[in-house]
């Protein structure tokens, strides 16, 4: 038969087995139905916070912790959330702290990235700057807090400060490893494709590194509002505006056990919300588009 | 077309020309010779299968021809910069199938408006229209080999290198891409220099078989393929001549184990 094949018959045969083929090995994806989601991964956690808050409750029912200036009762807590809400306060105070996270983070953005480009591509640079600079990951940026001040004073300047040398270095390290693990492969492909130079950094590199990245900014941003803390609760000045910091701080001196905890919930859920609404889905979209999110 | 008018009156008589090229790397106990004195002709619409054992040097010999890295000795000259396909497809898995034969086309210099038209147009060569939007992990090995086919294609060279694009993928579906191959050759006039260490594929896609030899690669002998095409990879004249071919190969492969 095969010697009979003219490439008119041959072509639509040779054709229709490849269409067959295409299609058997076509994965196809679907979005988890909204009810599904719901009870894999909303009510998980809703269930573990519903045992802390009995735990909690209990504790103090049972009188094993029988003193409200050391733990205080949920009510009290949710007392202390619904005079500030009332108050119109508690809006103020999570905005004066979330501006100032996102600003400082935007700004070590904007340092972070090309330093880390620079230490990614420039072996004097790397060989200079690239130890120190993953090095100065391990150091906690509230060590940064008492020189701040003092060169600084006690004002917004310094907590910016404070903010940069806590997350320029997760940004940096994230880009700097993200071009590192970039395949040769995707490297030979861009050059015979002609992206060398700064064309092959922009359509090549970059976007091959755009997942170490989006990890180093995550990281950098939970640096950023830790350091940021830190910074408030011990730059605390009436006039420089009260942030979640300095709620803390003023719950301390007045020993309002009860207020203590709302900030310290405060810090807690604006950090995981800030992660949750921007950085995950972030970070999902880039390895989804890649296939490199792996659906359980 | 007026850029095809100018390639056709320009005539080159050759695709790439390898003239004497030599390949050493340095190694902890000196130099060691991968490629010794290859010379070698691509005739304009040719299509030649460069065959070998492993270690014969073929993938270095390919990385030379497209400029990836420089002979020691010896020049290589081709009609402009070729194109190159990988055993891994290579596609940028950040793009989509089309947006990574629109890169091809932009960092050649079409411009934006006719990027769009020119990518439908290739994936269709490659009979895989409405493929524009798949995202390189939706698509099967067979697709994304012709998706890299079809960016191959974008930079519109006359010279297409191959390293055993086909390697990694089931008999069924390296039998249609093979078909695939030879109708694109043989409607777009290209060029190929096409690398495998698959005696069967080098006989059923080739007008001519060069094999290499061993440590160091030479030039080992050549074969004129007259069998027309369409052929398919179990007829017996592919057959016949992958026969022999083998026979010779293994002589080349047994003189290693004498010493």
């Amino acid at each position: 038969m095969a010697s009979t094949d003219t490439t008119t018959t041959g072509a639509p045969a040779a054709g229709s087995v490849e269409a067959g083929l295409d299609a058997l090995e076509t994965t196809r994806s679907s979005r988890t139905p909204w009810r599904r989601t719901l009870v894999d991964k909303v009510l998980p956690p809703l269930a573990a916070i519903a045992v802390v808050l009995l735990v909690w409750q209990g504790l103090i029912t049972l009188r094993i912790v029988d003193d409200p200036t050391r733990l205080p009762t949920p009510g009290a807590v949710w007392g202390a959330f619904r005079h500030d809400w009332l108050q119109g306060r508690l809006l103020g105070y999570i905005w004066t702290s979330v501006s100032r996270g996102l600003l400082g983070f935007c700004l070590a953005l904007v340092i972070g990235t090309p330093l880390g480009l620079l230490v990614a591509r420039v072996k004097f640079v790397r060989a200079a700057i690239g130890p120190i600079l993953s090095g100065l990951q391990s150091l906690p940026s509230v060590a940064w807090v008492p020189p701040a001040v003092i060169w600084l004073g006690l004002d917004d300047s310094m907590m910016y400060t404070v903010i940069l040398l806590g997350a320029v270095p997760s940004i940096a390290n994230g880009l700097v490893s993200g071009v590192d693990q970039v395949p040769p492969l995707f490297l030979r492909a861009g050059r015979t494709l002609g992206a060398t130079g700064v064309k092959g950094t922009w359509h090549i590199t970059l976007p091959a590194a755009l997942p170490g990245y989006v990890a180093g900014m995550k990281q950098g941003w939970a640096f950023s509002w830790r350091s940021l803390m830190a910074a408030e609760i011990i730059a605390n000045f009436p006039d420089l505006g009260t942030g979640l910091g300095q709620l803390l701080e003023n719950a301390r001196t007045a020993s309002d056990m009860a207020m203590v905890f709302e900030a310290i919930l405060l810090i807690l859920f604006v950090g995981i919300a800030i992660d949750l609404l921007i950085f995950s889905p972030l970070e999902r979209w880039v390895l989804r588009s890649r296939g490199l999110l792996v659906r359980g | 077309m007026a850029t095809t008018l100018a390639k056709a009156a320009r005539s080159v008589e050759y695709a790439a020309r390898l003239e004497h090229v030599s390949k050493s790397f340095a190694t902890p106990g000196g130099s060691q010779l991968v490629l010794d004195d290859i010379s070698l002709d691509v005739a304009p619409g040719e299509f030649v299968t460069l065959l070998g054992a492993s270690g014969c040097g073929k993938s270095t010999l390919l990385s030379l021809v497209a400029g990836l890295d420089e002979p020691s000795t010896g020049t290589i000259r081709t009609d402009g910069r070729p194109a190159l396909m990988f055993q891994e497809h290579a596609l940028f898995p950040w793009l989509t199938a089309g947006k990574n034969i629109e890169l091809a086309l932009r960092l050649r210099g079409v411009p934006r408006p006719e990027r769009r038209g020119r990518a439908e147009e290739l994936l269709e060569l490659v009979r895989l229209q409405g493929a524009y939007g798949k995202r390189v992990h939706e698509l099967s090995g067979g697709m994304r080999q012709r998706v890299a086919m079809a960016r191959a294609l974008a930079q519109e060279s006359q010279l297409l290198l191959m390293d055993e694009p086909f390697a990694a993928l089931d008999a069924i579906t390296r039998d249609v891409l093979h078909d695939e191959l030879t109708r694109i050759w043989s409607e777009t006039g290209l060029s190929v220099l096409f690398v495998t260490h698959n005696v069967r594929e080098a006989v059923r896609l080739a007008q001519r078989v060069v094999l290499l030899s061993s440590r160091p690669g030479r030039v080992a002998r050549e074969w004129e393929v007259g069998i027309p095409q369409p052929r398919r990879i179990e007829d017996a004249p592919v057959a016949e001549l992958s026969l022999e071919i083998t026979e010779v190969l293994r002589g080349e492969i047994r003189r290693h184990g004498k010493h």
